[in-house]
């Protein structure tokens, strides 16, 4: 597919390091981009994301900032009135909201309430999801809090390649972007073209082609669908999986050709089906599809339950058999 | 260290205080020049030094005086038992069975030391790190392991013992803490002069938590409502991998006094001290005089957690300084020389350990899994449609997996 790519810009990475080598390229390519969280100079962030990223930009530019989350992204909106694209690291998902009010009242409505004067090209990288054995709060998918916001543009990825690419596509996005990592997934390797993106940061990717039903999901669930539909193969059923990527906007042309194409759609993600992301697309989806759908579009999320105790997870995260079980649902009708 | 006594009705003078060492510039500048190894200044209150003499301090030496023999034993059990039960705990992360620890090790004194201040109806709420207070207030240690296992997410009845669950999330306690204390002013359990009516709460919170605007939020309610309540910040001299140079813009227990209350800075590593200046904080505050801060100076000794890699934000040059001010040891060296403690007591105290651990250790490995439909349990108080289909649904869904392998 990508023949006219030469070898010598591919290389093998985990998405850790891919966020990581595109902070850096962003960094190198524009001086106003300034990397701000908890922990992520000397000690490169509790994941490592940014290992090494003061040492070679320097403490102005990779800021070990306070403990307070409000504090950092209310002060990179200060920081990008006046021209700065602060990149801020979350440093898990049960611990943005002390920022809530800052991105949903502040970072989400700045451009309108100035009628377009003002823009604010924060990212918020958060680290998503279950599936680490953490203590509470480490586990969380929040992103319908911000799907729901608008004003922000939301987007995940799930491979090292787009972790390289969409890092950097979202840095130079002049609206604010909140940028999910799967964090169970941080240590996966794959291939990455630093040569040039392969696609724009709001595209969704055909991740396997398949006929008789699509499998929709984003971030750490585009693994576990891809090997749901290998294992699906082998019975002798082909899914379609599509890695969403972006999650608003969604790239709904892509997910309606699909949805035409097998008639079967299920919408996997960790976070609670109740009032999240998959209703919305589910909707979406019927009001544009209504007479090629073969069966209800159906979802495998979380419970509508905190996220229970690390011991629990497995029960809790949609996985293998619970994809496979609702593929079939949806087959047999 | 300071004798001066503490004036806890008075704004504390804020001259002085910063504890900066000085800059040096033989071989062990490095260390020197590292604010981590700072003693605590001139400010702070120490009634043992590090090498267990006793400090003369006018204010606080009735309060020590008043302490029996057996008080100032059972301190010390206190110490190492809680000591060996997060060496334990430790050892069981190691092997897999919690997914993770938080290590009190170097913060023992701060916490029994609060800890054996507080009266039965005084209220504790914590963080993460407080197995100490926990200890003194009875909750059983298992219940700590168990959060760290997963089995649960603590799972204890705070009101049980007066000690809430732990806060994971940064300086949210501090609010909590305030908002139970403003409870307190308004059943009129404050300033009756009843011992066993007058209640007051302690909540506690480390360096990193101070910049938050939780803490710096419940400081205001506090000061304005003149709540009965103490605020015990544990400077540990470091959050993760940030220093207290890249956290607190000036001496943290004189920070109080634009909140308009009294703040202290206490030997955190030096039980007496600690012991002293809690009571009399929390007397102050179940007397309707309002809140106090307390700076307990110390040192986390060990990583953040078992998660961290401290090497690579830290030189071990700079624990070992802290491990001569170690809070076991001073506070043993005091008792012998006072002729309190004696060779007969030490060897029981480490036999208790010793059993205490094991009997941890095997409780923990005895610890079950919650059933998987337990997460639906106590999601609400009334019956929820949504939680029953979906406790259904997973109860259907398990049982077809039933007679497969
Ligand atoms: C709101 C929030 N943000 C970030 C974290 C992640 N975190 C856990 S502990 C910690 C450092 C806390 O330092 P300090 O308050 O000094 O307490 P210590 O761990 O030293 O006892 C951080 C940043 C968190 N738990 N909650
Ligand atoms: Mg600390």
């Amino acid at each position: 597919m990508t023949a006219t790519t030469s070898s010598t810009a591919r290389q093998t990475m985990t998405i850790a390091r891919g966020i990581n080598s595109g902070l850096r390229a962003a960094m190198e390519k524009d001086p106003k981009v300034l990397l701000m969280g908890e922990d992520i100079g000397k000690l490169g962030g509790v994941f490592r994301v940014t290992e090494g990223l003061q040492k070679d930009f320097g403490e102005d530019r990779v800021i070990d900032t306070p403990l307070a989350e409000a504090g950092i992204v209310g002060t990179a909106i200060g920081m990008a009135l006046r021209g700065y694209r602060p990149v801020i690291e979350i440093q898990f998902d049960g611990f943005v909201y002390p920022a809530f009010d800052h991105i949903v009242s502040q970072v989400a409505k700045m451009r309108a309430r100035s009628l377009g004067a003002v823009t604010l090209p924060l990212v918020i990288r958060i680290p998503v999801g279950g599936g680490i054995g953490a203590v509470e709060h480490h586990s969380e998918s929040n992103e319908a809090y911000f799907t729901h916001t608008a004003g922000l543009r939301v987007v995940c990825c799930a491979n090292a390649e787009d972790a390289y690419w969409m890092i950097q596509q979202a840095i130079e996005t002049d609206d604010p972007v909140i940028f999910y990592e799967p964090k169970r997934r941080y240590w996966d390797k794959g291939e990455v073209d630093t040569s040039a993106p392969q696609r724009g940061l709001y595209e969704s990717r055909i991740v396997k082609e398949g006929s008789d039903l699509t499998l929709l999901a984003y971030g750490p669930m585009v693994k576990t669908c891809l090997q749901a539909a290998q294992v699906a193969e082998e019975e002798g059923r082909s899914l379609e999986v599509i890695d969403l990527r972006s999650l608003s906007p969604l790239d709904l042309p892509a997910l309606i050709g699909s949805t035409q194409r097998t008639g079967r759609v299920v919408i996997v993600h960790e976070a609670p089906t109740f009032g999240g992301l998959g209703g919305e697309i589910a909707a979406r989806l019927t009001e544009s599809c209504f007479y090629h759908l073969e069966a209800p579009i159906m979802r495998v999320g979380g419970y509508n339950v905190p996220y229970p105790p690390s011991r629990l997870e497995e029960d809790f995260l949609p996985d293998l058999d619970r994809v496979l079980d609702t593929v079939d649902k949806s087959l047999s009708y | 260290m300071s004798d001066t006594p503490v004036d806890f009705d008075a704004p504390q003078n804020n001259a002085g205080a910063a504890a900066r060492p000085p800059r040096a510039t033989d071989p062990l500048a490095a260390i020197n020049a590292s604010p981590a190894v700072g003693d605590g200044g001139a400010d702070m209150v120490q009634l043992l030094t590090p090498e267990g003499q006793r400090v003369p301090n006018a204010t606080y030496d009735p309060i020590i005086g008043a302490l029996t023999d057996d008080e100032l034993r059972g301190f010390y059990r206190d110490l190492v038992l809680i000591r060996r039960v997060d060496t334990e705990a430790t050892a069981l992360q190691r092997q897999g069975e919690l997914g993770i620890w938080a290590s009190l090790l170097g913060q023992e004194a701060a916490q029994v030391g609060a800890g054996r201040a507080l009266r039965p109806q005084d209220y504790a709420f914590p963080s993460y790190r407080e197995h100490g207070v926990a200890w003194c207030r009875g909750v059983d240690p298992m219940n700590l392991l168990g959060l760290f296992r997963g089995v649960n997410h603590g799972g204890w009845d705070p009101h049980e013992k007066n000690f809430h669950l732990y806060t994971i999330v940064i300086g949210a306690q501090a609010l909590h803490a305030t908002g139970y204390a403003m409870a307190i002013q308004r059943d009129g359990d404050v300033g009756t002069d009843d011992p066993d009516r007058d209640a007051a709460v302690i909540s506690f919170f480390g360096d990193g938590a101070t910049s938050q605007g939780d803490v710096n939020e419940a400081l205001v309610f506090a000061g304005v409502n003149h709540a009965p309540v103490v605020f015990f910040c544990q400077n540990n001299q470091w959050a993760i991998s940030v220093p207290n140079e890249k956290q607190i813009p000036s001496p943290l227990y004189q920070r109080s006094s634009g909140f308009g209350f009294p703040g202290v800075r206490v030997d955190g590593n030096d039980i007496l001290a600690v012991y002293a200046v809690s009571k009399t904080a929390l007397d102050h505050a179940r007397s309707g005089q309002g809140p106090t801060f307390i700076e307990a100076f110390t040192y986390r000794m060990g990583a953040h957690t078992t998660s961290d890699d401290p090497t690579k934000y830290r030189v071990s040059a700079e624990v070992e300084v802290w491990k001569h001010r170690d809070p076991i040891e001073r506070f043993k060296a005091w008792l012998v020389r006072e002729g309190i403690a004696n060779r007969t007591f030490f060897d029981q105290v480490e036999a208790e350990a010793d059993e205490l651990a094991a009997s941890v250790r095997k409780r923990c490995l005895a610890m079950e899994d919650p059933e998987p439909t337990a997460m639906f349990d106590h999601v609400y108080v009334e019956e929820h449609p949504l939680i029953e289909a979906e406790r259904e649904q997973l109860r259907t869904y398990l049982a077809s997996f039933e007679g497969s392998h």
